[in-house]
């Protein structure tokens, strides 16, 4: 174990070179439906069990079963209405349980991205050969399914090895959704030495983590989305800031959750001056005009290389 | 370190489900269920009339609401017996006062402690269906088969001893099964059970009796339960009701757009919502279900017998 990856340099939020967003905007904004497939009997990973209850989980189960069943069609509908497209962090094996829900999403243009296989199949204990064919395998399905060559990457249930980063990379990918340290792109360091980006995925306003983990109200959430979204647009006057929603139609798309969430939703799209991004098309522009000034060794101020341990 | 091999492999890596017990469906893309009259969504109002004994074993986990100070644990034991004694009370008057029909979800062991207020419900008419012997016999993978033949057996025999009906519906303590659960309920004559929480509407589930032995699933929400959103998530009353308005409405619109009938389940819990600083809240939402057009209050059964109706 090590105390720091050196998965990337300082740089405080006011010692940046100003990002500049398509068209203008202050403030790229993307959201990202988790589609994912929970198994109901799967392996015991030695580090982490899938389920708290006894095999089988009915309730815990059940829950996630719900987003498939009820849940995505409903988020689709809002998403549609406000112009939203979803990036989609996906269990690849989803694509050979409910192809119905990726064909639904490929008809509306929407990015795929790796989730891994399932999300009750973690990395902890893996070696790098298994890291890598598990990577492999959920690029490859959503390549053979969807025509996408996939850019991003969130690990499934956010189980990470040291080398996940540098095994995404291998296999073609371009940005991280993992790492929570910022709101803006950040270069990220990776063995290959390829170009690869951390982008803002906000574990904050992950509806998972506001209904699950805090067990907020959701009107609650929805002001939640209102304030981040007030604080990083006007900020975005200086430089270009990155909002994300991750969202679970398990959780989200509840009868009981959708109008407060639709709510926030119409309030961050009624501004002007915003993009309404995906993953990749934030990526591929910070990639295209910023990751080199960033990486450059003299690049701008606040050169903050000199951790323990040093660079890599 | 290196992961078993079977970490790789997915057996059930197909279309459907990773099981066999239901059939991959989504809701949005279901043949429409009207409901009687034309109305827009289903009301089941699911009352728990619950025993919690003080020596609760917890195995292999205590009931949600269960003793959880050292025995013997009269705090909690005395909260919860105070739904049958005063809660239950100022719940049927609020449920009658606004005309909203009640099911009652009863433990077995309730008929012999307080068999009067059996008498009582049984005498207004409405359903009862079972819910297990006491909230500690918690139905589990780990359980013996025979133990859980003989739990469920005892729970009916008392109950359609009790009460005279038929007892055909069944929700388990903590919503928690067996490998076996639904296989048994329907060797016992029980018709649908509330425990698998994946849909909005009633769907049919297999057993291992084959075809002549199919248990209709009617899922019992847990998000929108007032144990989980009042006890486990600490929302207040009146967030509890708004939550519960804001489903209603919501399913009624979606409803009325999509020509699909709906289904809101509410479980309640007299020992929660019978306190005197929460019965408000709940009349509230009575309040609010009575008032909306195209609500039907309904029994779980009728519900079920409408949906059935309407199968192939």
């Amino acid at each position: 174990m090590r105390a720091d990856l050196d998965l990337y340099r300082y740089r405080a939020w006011d010692e940046r070179l100003p990002i500049r967003w398509p068209g203008g905007a202050r403030l790229a904004f993307w959201v990202a439906p988790n589609i994912e497939f929970y198994e109901l009997e799967p392996p015991a990973n030695p580090a982490r069990r899938a389920w708290p209850r006894p095999v089988p989980d009915v309730q815990g189960y059940a829950t996630r079963d719900y987003g498939n069943r009820v849940g995505h069609m409903r988020m689709m509908d809002l998403l549609d209405r406000y112009g939203v497209r979803g990036s989609v962090s996906l269990s690849a094996a989803m694509c050979d349980h409910h192809p119905e829900i990726i064909e639904l999403c490929a008809s509306r243009g929407w990015e795929f991205f790796s989730h891994g296989i399932y999300n009750t199949r973690y990395a902890y204990g893996m070696d790098e050969a298994q890291e890598r064919a598990m990577i492999e395998d959920s690029v490859d399905a959503i390549a053979r399914h969807t025509g996408q060559r996939c850019a991003g990457y969130l690990a499934p249930a956010l189980t990470h090895t040291e080398r996940t980063l540098d095994l995404f990379a291998e296999a073609g990918g371009i940005y991280t959704c993992d790492l929570f340290h910022d709101d803006q792109p950040t270069p990220v360091r990776v063995r290959s030495g390829k170009p690869f980006v951390s982008v803002p995925y906000s574990l904050e306003l992950n509806d998972t983590i506001a209904y699950v983990v805090n067990r907020i109200e959701p009107r609650r959430y929805g002001e939640m989305i209102r304030q981040a979204f007030d604080r990083l647009y006007r900020e975005g006057e200086h430089g270009g800031t990155v909002m994300c929603v991750p969202l679970h139609a398990y959780q989200v798309a509840h009868p009981h959750r959708i109008r407060a969430f639709e709510e926030a939703l119409a309030y961050v799209v009624g501004h002007e001056n915003i993009w309404l991004a995906t993953g990749r098309e934030i990526a591929e522009h910070y990639i295209a005009h910023y990751h080199d000034l960033d990486t450059a060794p003299a690049g701008g101020i606040g050169d903050g290389d000199a951790g323990e341990g040093g660079t890599p | 370190m290196t992961l078993d091999a079977d970490h790789l492999r997915y057996p059930n890596r197909r279309q459907g489900m990773d099981h066999d017990r239901y059939d991959w469906s989504m809701l949005a893309a279901r043949a429409p269920i009207a409901w009687p009259g034309g109305a827009h969504v289903a009301l089941w109002v699911n009352v728990a009339v619950q025993f919690f004994p003080l020596d609760q074993a917890g195995k292999p986990f205590p009931p949600p609401g269960g003793m959880s100070t050292p025995y013997p644990d009269l705090r909690h034991f005395t909260l919860r017996d105070y739904g049958n004694r005063v809660g239950i009370v100022r719940c049927l008057e609020a449920l009658d006062a606004f005309g909203i029909r009640p099911t009652f979800a009863v433990n077995g062991a309730v008929a012999g402690r307080c068999p009067t207020l059996i008498e009582r419900l049984v005498a207004r008419g409405d359903e009862i269906l079972a819910s297990s012997w006491h909230m500690d016999t918690v139905h589990h993978g780990d359980m013996d088969a025979v133990a859980e033949r003989e739990l469920v057996d005892r729970t009916l025999t008392t109950l359609r001893e009790r009460t005279g009906q038929p007892v055909e519906g069944w929700v388990s303590p903590a919503g928690s099964q067996s490998h076996r659960t639904p296989d048994i309920l329907v060797e016992h004559g029980v018709r649908y059970m509330g425990d698998w929480i994946n849909d909005e509407l009633p769907y049919a589930f297999r057993t291992d009796a084959g075809e002549a032995g199919e248990i209709v699933a009617l899922p019992l929400s847990l998000e929108l339960d007032d144990q989980f959103l009042i006890g486990a998530s600490l929302h207040s009353e009146w967030e509890y009701a708004t939550q519960v308005k804001d489903a209603c409405d919501y399913l009624v619109a979606e409803a009325a757009a999509t020509g699909r009938g709906r289904l809101l389940a509410l479980s309640v819990h007299p020992w929660l919502l019978g306190q005197p600083h929460r019965i408000g809240a709940f009349e509230s939402v009575l309040e609010h279900l009575a008032a909306t057009r195209g609500v039907w209050s309904a029994s779980a059964s009728e519900i079920v017998a409408a949906w059935r109706d309407q199968q192939d």
